[in-house]
């Protein structure tokens, strides 16, 4: 097809011809062309259908607030629906489609939805599909969402990566029209570091759409020259292609910058798009003005478009929608389209202007007073009615409708922070007013200057201003003259009695539907919104939302402003899900914690569990062995029989020096420490404030005034949090100093009989770590492999004779092979994080399942460690009467009574001869395991009274698993209750 | 001389260096890392042997260097200091014994793996990773911040010298990831 509706002239480089496809058909384009201005150029109007009536429709606007022309872009996995054709940058062999249409875009079986419109009015769907109710979810949504549908997904992953960045200005200017050029100019010849971001991919706004003059030059020609001169300035940061999407705190802007969307793959480790923080210190607004449409009968054909838009495809990209058009406007502006078009050889049809007083041409009918009463043209309009205002009517015929009611500034930005514009009558539109976001300036036509000059002197005057606030005197650029001419505009918003006015084109709103909505008393604009979804679609109303205002404060009789606006929220365009992700997906949705021996631990083909973002090794199978059980039943019997080693560095370690470090851990803890002598540990429990159990671990006393103090893996950082509270806001006056150094040291448990003769084989020989000189619950500082500094701690989780060994992290691996070499005489095992639970559930101790957040040191059977002599934390409110009753959950064993049963964490305990229900709840279980000691399943858990009741047998119930048996209430300390292993 | 080997970061035995464009990334595993903080009552005191250390006390954001060891502030009264390992393995207890009971001192050596970022273009580099107001540090200052959601510190070390890195060293292959990523996206 040949580029039948290219005109001469534009800002598009001919020199470049590039192949598109849209909905399977193979056009020519241009380098500079969007995808609407290349359909255009070749002859199609048509580009998608609306939402609910499925109406035939083309572009209305040449921007990102276009409602109407919306395809999905691309294919495959990169496949995006739903986005705007007319901010859609060409590129060669751009594929594009029209999207909620079946089975093509010109025969669309659910265009029947338009037949029945009658029956589609507001509220329709809260109407109608209200009974039966079990309906909804099964019959009538689906319908709905099929019928009612925007773009189709791939389902696939998205190829492409995004990046997420952050900048610093001390002035950032949103928008590079005239008015954002000027403050540019001028912010960057004063010195200040400044940001340009232009959401489009040339510079200069509207400067590019239009034909007059700025100076000597054409507009267009300014910006260009304007752009060298700023890109020449390393204090100015440039981003095209980026969209501002929110104003948040502190001077902190969203913005979007679309790296790769103009080419069909991004290079080589390019992200397609960067989500960019950017901190400012101030920022002007030069976001420019969106036209607003008139309503009118069936104004939604494919061709009628906003007059200013259909300007900038005629001077900017040299397309004209078709060879003959028509304009319909209430403003000046109207006539600029006409005589634009007019000199690039477009016929025009007339121009209907509804101000009686409107200014008449020499060269094109003006038909002042006039209103369009109906147009014709199925899929693409054909002519206009136009009615006089003596009453009688006239037919056009036109192949476009450019339509003007007038231009609103674009205040997005000025609301982000809950402002709220003010009215202006001079030229019928909201203008930022109001509070500010702070460090905010408005310029230009978002500030409702309209004129080029008026941009170019606020925009200017803008900068100097904001710098003026940073204590930088600048000075206005020096700029040229440019068009100045008066804004004279008529409010006009829509025809009287049009039966289908379109305002929301994208949601298939009506001027009805906003009356109706009205009569059904939803009288609030947020009501009013919500009901008719005027401005709910992904244009978020930027077309429609003033239009439907205007007629909602005539029927209810006020005037525009006391309607108000509904609230602006971020973001001011659709944006990718991807980009606020950024890198942090799918592998890399987090960042992974490795332990000292998991080179180590992969040689030896473990198989890992993720522990918060710890990788641990769960346990190592060895040849032969097919199925966990095998291996976690060896590793556990190893150990118990002779020595296993296991990496435990993922348990907190926090440092704690100063003159008052005992008594600071005295505060911490609800048992003693102030009198632990130097070169022991103890066990220690740390309660909420609450008298809830906070965590639980030990603290070594390596010094008088030095204790490294171990907390579970789980709660590392918030003990460490916990305690720096306490340090900096409860107890400022004691001399204590707190750092992590988790990972400062790699820490191995040497669990079993035969521990302490493995390391008799490391430990340098004169360190005494016999029973006698290095006893139970001891700790020291020693050396290993002959002289590398260590720690050794006397202290066991398995039950077994056990010691903690530490060394630099970076020995970590050498330490491990080196005790499994010298533990080959001892059958060493190493063992996962499975083993290791199954031996402290063998041994009953607590862990994260037991300290759940909701039980204390009496639930846990530790209720006289809460020491009453000194004062700790949670202390007092442990002794709440309802914590301390007769008959509380207490920890206890479980043992099935037929053998074989399983005993499985979280199922809830049933007195005999009960009904199975929460009135009759007795506990639950927390922890549970097969025993390879034992031979069968064991479990732990809280049980009322628990501690009263061992020898009984209580029904274990699972209703979720079917579990259904008994269990004989028995210790928790299934191995060694005495602790005679432990102190061999 | 013990016989344990020690391995990198990153778990090799020999450190990672990646070349994108004109940018380097070292893994650095020579350098030796302890805490220092002042005691309650003591930071005329602590102050004092700092100034000796490094002839000067760190402000906040400051790094200051003498005699090939550097200290830079991380919280009130409390600063991390860095020398070469080879000659400073031990340098938590040099430290303790220069500062006695005037300042807590723990070691940190492996508490922290250590990048080194040079070349033309650190900046784009560190504007795709963290908020640190990169293009306007100089050389001396440094900057607490989140990389890739790990606590990172990132110390400006001069045009040739390029930027410091400090992260944990459990998640030092997230982190040089994310470096790396995001070098080859802003080469």
């Amino acid at each position: 097809m040949t580029q039948k509706n290219r005109l001469d002239g534009g800002l598009i480089d001919r020199s470049e011809t590039w192949s598109f496809k849209f909905d399977g058909k193979w056009m020519k384009g241009h380098k500079g062309d969007t995808l609407a201005s290349a359909l255009l150029a070749n002859d199609v109007r048509l580009m998608g259908r609306s939402f609910k009536y499925h109406r035939p429709r083309g572009p209305l606007t040449a921007g990102s607030e276009e409602p109407n022309a919306i395809v999905e872009l691309r294919e495959g996995a990169r496949k995006e629906p739903n986005t705007r054709a007319t901010t859609a940058e060409l590129f060669d062999g751009l594929v594009a489609n029209s999207q909620n249409r079946w089975p093509s875009l010109k025969w669309d079986v659910m265009a029947i939805n338009d037949r029945l419109s009658s029956f589609f009015a507001a509220g329709f769907y809260y109407k109608t599909f209200m009974w039966p109710a079990a309906f909804w979810e099964k019959l009538y949504e689906p319908i709905i969402r099929k019928a009612a549908g925007l773009g189709t997904l791939d389902h696939r992953p998205d190829p492409d990566t995004y990046d997420k960045g952050f900048l610093h200005c001390d002035l950032l200017i949103i928008g590079a029209g005239p008015a954002g050029l000027a403050a540019a100019l001028t912010a960057g010849q004063a010195g200040a570091q400044v940001i340009l971001a232009e959401e489009d991919f040339v510079l200069g706004g509207r400067l590019n759409a239009e034909t007059y003059a700025v100076g000597d030059d054409m507009g267009a020609d300014w910006a260009a020259q304007t752009v060298s001169e700023l890109e020449a300035m390393p204090n100015v940061r440039i981003l095209a292609r980026t969209t501002i999407i929110g104003a948040f705190d502190h001077g902190i802007y969203g913005a979007v910058e679309r790296v790769s969307d103009h080419v069909a793959v991004p290079a080589d480790g390019k992200p397609r798009q960067i989500l960019w923080r950017i901190y400012s210190k101030q920022a002007v607004l030069a976001a420019g003005a969106t036209e607003r449409p008139i309503g009118f009968h069936m104004n939604d054909r494919p061709g009628i478009m906003l007059a200013g838009a259909m300007r900038a495809y005629a001077n900017r990209w040299a397309a004209t929608p078709a060879q003959n058009v028509a304009i319909f406007t209430n403003n000046d502006d109207g006539h600029r389209t006409a005589r634009d078009m007019h000199a690039k050889g477009v016929t025009i049809a007339g121009v209907v202007d509804t101000r009686t007083d409107a200014p008449q041409s020499d060269v094109f009918p003006v038909y002042a007073g006039g209103q369009i009463t109906n147009t014709q043209g199925r899929l693409g309009l054909t002519c206009v009615e136009v009615t006089l205002p003596t009453g009688t009517t006239r037919t056009l015929t036109c192949g476009a409708l450019g339509v003007s009611g007038g231009w609103n500034p674009n205040v997005h930005m000025t609301c982000h922070q809950r402002g709220r514009p003010a009215w202006r009558d001079d030229i019928a539109a909201f203008a930022p007013g109001g509070t500010l976001p702070p460090g905010l300036h408005v310029a230009g036509a978002a500030m409702g200057d309209f004129t080029t000059q008026a941009a170019l002197t606020g925009g200017a005057a803008a900068a100097v201003a904001a710098l003026d606030v940073l204590g930088t005197k600048a000075k206005a650029a020096s700029l040229p003259d440019a068009d100045d001419g008066p804004v004279s505009i008529t409010p006009f918003w829509h025809v009287q009695g049009a039966k289908r006015a379109w305002l929301d084109q994208q949601n298939d709103v009506t001027a009805k539907d906003v009356v109706l909505a009205h009569k059904e008393n939803f009288t609030s604009v947020e009501h009013l919104k919500r009901y008719t979804t005027l401005g709910m679609a992904t244009d978020q109303g930027k077309t429609s939302n003033v239009p439907g205002l205007a007629i909602m404060a005539e029927v209810a009789g006020k005037q525009i402003p006391e309607v108000g606006t509904t609230m602006f929220r971020p973001p001011y365009t659709p944006t990718a899900i991807g980009a606020f992700a950024g890198r942090s997906r799918d592998a890399d949705f987090r960042p992974v914690r490795k332990t000292p021996s998991h080179v180590w631990a992969e040689e030896q083909g473990a198989v890992f569990v993720e522990v918060g973002m710890w990788l641990r090794a769960q346990w190592f199978p060895r040849p032969g062995e097919t199925h966990w059980r095998q291996s976690v039943d060896r590793e556990v019997a190893q150990t118990r029989k002779s020595v296993g080693i296991c990496d435990v560095t993922t348990l907190g370690k926090i440092d704690v020096q100063g003159t008052d470090a005992a008594a600071f851990l005295n505060k911490i803890y609800c048992n003693p420490f102030a009198k632990v002598p130097v070169g022991k540990v103890r066990y220690g429990l740390m309660l909420r404030e609450d008298g809830i159990a906070m965590d639980d671990g030990t603290a070594a006393r390596l010094a008088e005034d030095h204790f490294v103090v171990t907390t579970t893996t789980a709660n590392a950082v918030g003990v460490y949090r916990h305690m720096e509270f306490v340090r900096q806001c409860l107890f400022p006056d004691m001399d204590v100093q707190l750092i992590s150094t988790t990972e400062a040291w790699a820490q191995f448990s040497v669990a079993g009989p035969n521990a302490r003769k493995l390391l008799q084989k490391v430990v340098d020989p004169e360190h005494d770590i016999s029973n006698e000189a290095f006893p139970y619950m001891g700790c020291g500082e020693i050396t290993v492999g002959g002289g590398l500094r260590a720690r050794l701690f006397r202290i066991s989780f398995s039950g077994e004779l056990a010691y903690e060994i530490a060394v630099p992290t970076r020995y970590g691996d050498a330490l491990i092979r080196k005790m499994v070499e010298a533990g080959q005489e001892f059958d060493v095992v190493v063992y996962g994080t499975e083993a290791l639970g199954v031996m402290r559930i063998e041994k009953g101790h607590a862990a994260g399942n037991e300290l759940n957040g909701t039980t204390t040191a009496q639930n846990l059977g530790m209720g006289r460690m809460v020491n009453k002599k000194k004062d700790s934390i949670g202390s007092t409110l442990s002794e709440r009467e309802g914590l301390n009753q007769d008959g509380d959950l207490r920890l206890v064993g479980f043992k099935p009574v037929n053998l074989d049963d399983p005993v499985p964490a979280g199922s809830h305990l049933m007195t005999k001869g009960t009904s199975v229900d929460a009135a009759h709840d007795q506990g639950y279980v927390t922890s549970a395991c097969y025993s390879p000691n034992l031979g069968h399943h064991i479990g732990i858990g809280y049980l009322k009274g628990g501690d009263t009741r061992q020898g009984e047998i209580v029904r274990l119930v699972s209703p979720l698993t079917g579990q259904d048996h008994d269990v004989e209430v028995v210790s928790a300390h299934f191995v060694d209750p005495e602790g005679d292993r432990l102190r061999a | 001389m013990h016989d344990l080997q020690p391995i990198t970061a990153l778990g090799g035995q020999i450190p990672r260096q990646d070349t994108v464009a004109a940018l380097m990334l070292t893994e650095n595993p020579d350098l030796a890392l302890a805490s220092v903080a002042a005691r309650l009552g003591q930071e005329t005191a602590c102050h004092k042997h700092l100034k000796a250390l490094i002839s000067a006390v760190p402000g906040p954001g400051e790094c200051k260097t003498a005699k090939g060891t550097d200290a830079f502030w991380t919280s009130p009264d409390m600063w991390m200091v860095t020398a070469p390992f080879g000659t400073h393995e031990d340098l938590a207890a040099q430290l303790k014994q220069r500062f006695k009971a005037t300042a807590s001192v723990t070691e940190q050596t492996d508490a922290w793996c250590c990048f080194d970022l040079t070349g033309t273009g650190v900046e784009d580099v560190m504007e795709l990773l963290c908020p640190v107001p990169i293009r306007t540090m100089v050389a001396g200052q440094v900057q607490r911040t989140s990389i890739d959601h790990l606590g990172c510190f990132v110390v400006h070390r001069g045009s040739t010298d390029g930027l410091r890195i400090f992260g944990p060293r459990s998640s030092a292959g997230s982190l040089h990831h994310a470096l790396l990523t995001a070098m080859r996206s802003a080469s």
